[in-house]
């Protein structure tokens, strides 16, 4: 079921591979259809879906930047300020995001204890961390853990949208204990603080580049350059292998 | 500007690599990041749009009728999903509002929208993809709203509030409970097929 590409490169010794890049080679792929394009210009529209060219995504660093340091922001009333206000008959009683947490755990429902806990306090702090390791290293340029990087990109795409977890739980109790008089759920602000750094990290990771993480100064400076002409008339061999 | 059809680059490491011709259900990983660069996605195609239409179909029933029940000392009280988003913006706070409701209702609806005039056959038997008008336009809408479409979350943000809720009161689950679980199946298949590939499908004219 999965095939493996060997890619058009050197490889001096086992464990040190340069690999030809789209940008190496003087090439732009376009992350709409993937077509790859010689000879044509940053800015300029894709020949098949006429989507705009780019080598990176524009301005990756500084933006992910800012909404990183925005959601760093919204961080702190996210967790101090209340998500939730249940007032019956006799008594209001508020809740902040970790309060819900210990409430579960208190009342012997470890399981959705540890994952409230899981989906509203580490994702979003393990989101925030690794886009400042992201971030930071792909600045410097750094040939520091290139794949354990792409895989924490990977990783943070994938589980940060679970974070929107609590949200949703404030919106059902809000549109079903409405017994008035009563019992009465309503959201507290601490939900669209909350809200927001689950939405402005998403971004954040939507705007940086992952190829950020592979462009070191070695991998430009050493990498032999190839002309496609002598690729595809060598016809280098790909691999392919099943697993 | 010309197109180097033999060549294939990494989309999250810029790794550039031999095309290979993949047969039916194969993927393509990169060596270097081991990111998914390419995938036979034929036949995937066949089960997309009967897939989508149930998708939609479940979902009309999954927003039509109450998720949940409660009683409470002889009260009762019961919502749908656009009930909770109303009260949430009758409270104020309608930007929550606004996110339950296009993370829930509004960005998985269009998906499943678009997914559906993209796969259903044209009356053209040659081309039965075609050059439908804003095909480019709508597969990049797609890939825009993929990250942003939050059914599955919103499930166990579901069974969370109920378990909350079941210490003080007598909980009964509504038909649409067991649609959205129907629902999150469904739309696993349907939005975890990347839009990028129907650009391959389009060209192989299938
Ligand atoms: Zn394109
Ligand atoms: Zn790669």
């Amino acid at each position: 079921m999965l095939k493996t590409y060997r890619n058009i490169a050197t490889q001096d010794t086992a464990d040190n591979m340069h690999f030809n890049t789209a940008t190496s080679m003087g090439l732009l792929s376009c992350h709409q259809c993937g077509k790859l394009w010689k000879g044509a210009e940053q800015g300029e529209r894709c020949g098949h879906c006429n989507a705009t060219l780019h080598m990176r995504k524009p301005d990756s660093i500084n933006r992910t930047w800012a909404l990183l340091i925005a959601a760093c922001i919204m961080y702190i009333p996210a967790n101090m300020m209340p998500v939730m206000i249940t007032s019956t008959f006799f008594e209001s009683h508020q809740d902040t995001i970790l309060s819900g947490i210990i409430f579960f755990w208190v009342s012997g429902e470890w399981g959705l204890a540890a994952v409230v806990f899981i989906a509203s306090f580490l994702v979003p702090l393990l989101k925030l961390a690794s886009l400042f390791i992201l971030v930071i290293s792909a600045q410097q340029k750094s040939p520091w853990r290139q794949l354990e990087r792409a895989k924490l990109y990977r990783m943070i795409e994938l589980i940060g949208r679970w974070s929107m977890l609590d949200v949703f739980v404030v919106s059902l109790l809000v549109g079903l204990v409405q017994l008035q008089g009563f019992a009465q759920i309503t959201a507290g602000i601490g939900i669209v603080a909350f809200g927001a750094v689950v939405v402005l990290t998403m971004l954040a990771s939507i705007s940086f580049d992952p190829r950020l993480i592979w462009d070191t100064e070695t991998s430009h400076n050493d990498a032999p350059q190839i002309a496609i002409s002598e690729i595809t008339s060598t016809g280098i061999a790909a691999a392919q292998e099943s697993t | 500007m010309h197109e180097i059809s033999d060549l294939i680059a990494c989309e999250q490491c810029d790794a550039v690599f031999q095309k290979l011709s993949l047969a039916n259900g194969e993927i393509a990983r990169c060596t270097r990041c081991g990111a998914e660069m390419d995938r036979n996605a034929q036949q995937r195609r066949n089960h997309l749009l009967p897939l989508t239409i149930a998708s939609l179909i479940i979902f009309v029933i999954a927003n039509t009728f109450p998720i949940v029940e409660m009683e409470l000392q002889g009260l009762h009280s019961q919502t749908t999903l656009i009930g909770a988003v109303l009260s949430l913006a009758t409270e104020g706070i309608s930007i929550v509002a606004l996110l339950v409701l296009a993370t829930t209702i509004l960005f998985p609806f269009m998906q499943m929208l678009i997914l559906f005039y993209l796969l259903v056959p044209s009356r053209n038997p040659d081309n039965p993809l075609g050059h439908r008008p804003g095909f480019s336009l709508l597969i990049r809408v797609m890939q825009m709203l993929r990250p942003w479409g939050m059914v599955e979350v919103f499930l166990l943000g579901v069974l969370v509030a109920l378990i909350k809720l079941s210490n003080m009161a007598t909980i009964i689950p509504g038909i649409a409970l067991w649609a959205f679980c129907m629902l999150t199946v469904m739309l696993t298949v349907v939005v975890s097929f990347n839009p990028r590939y129907l650009w391959q499908l389009e060209e192989s004219g299938q």
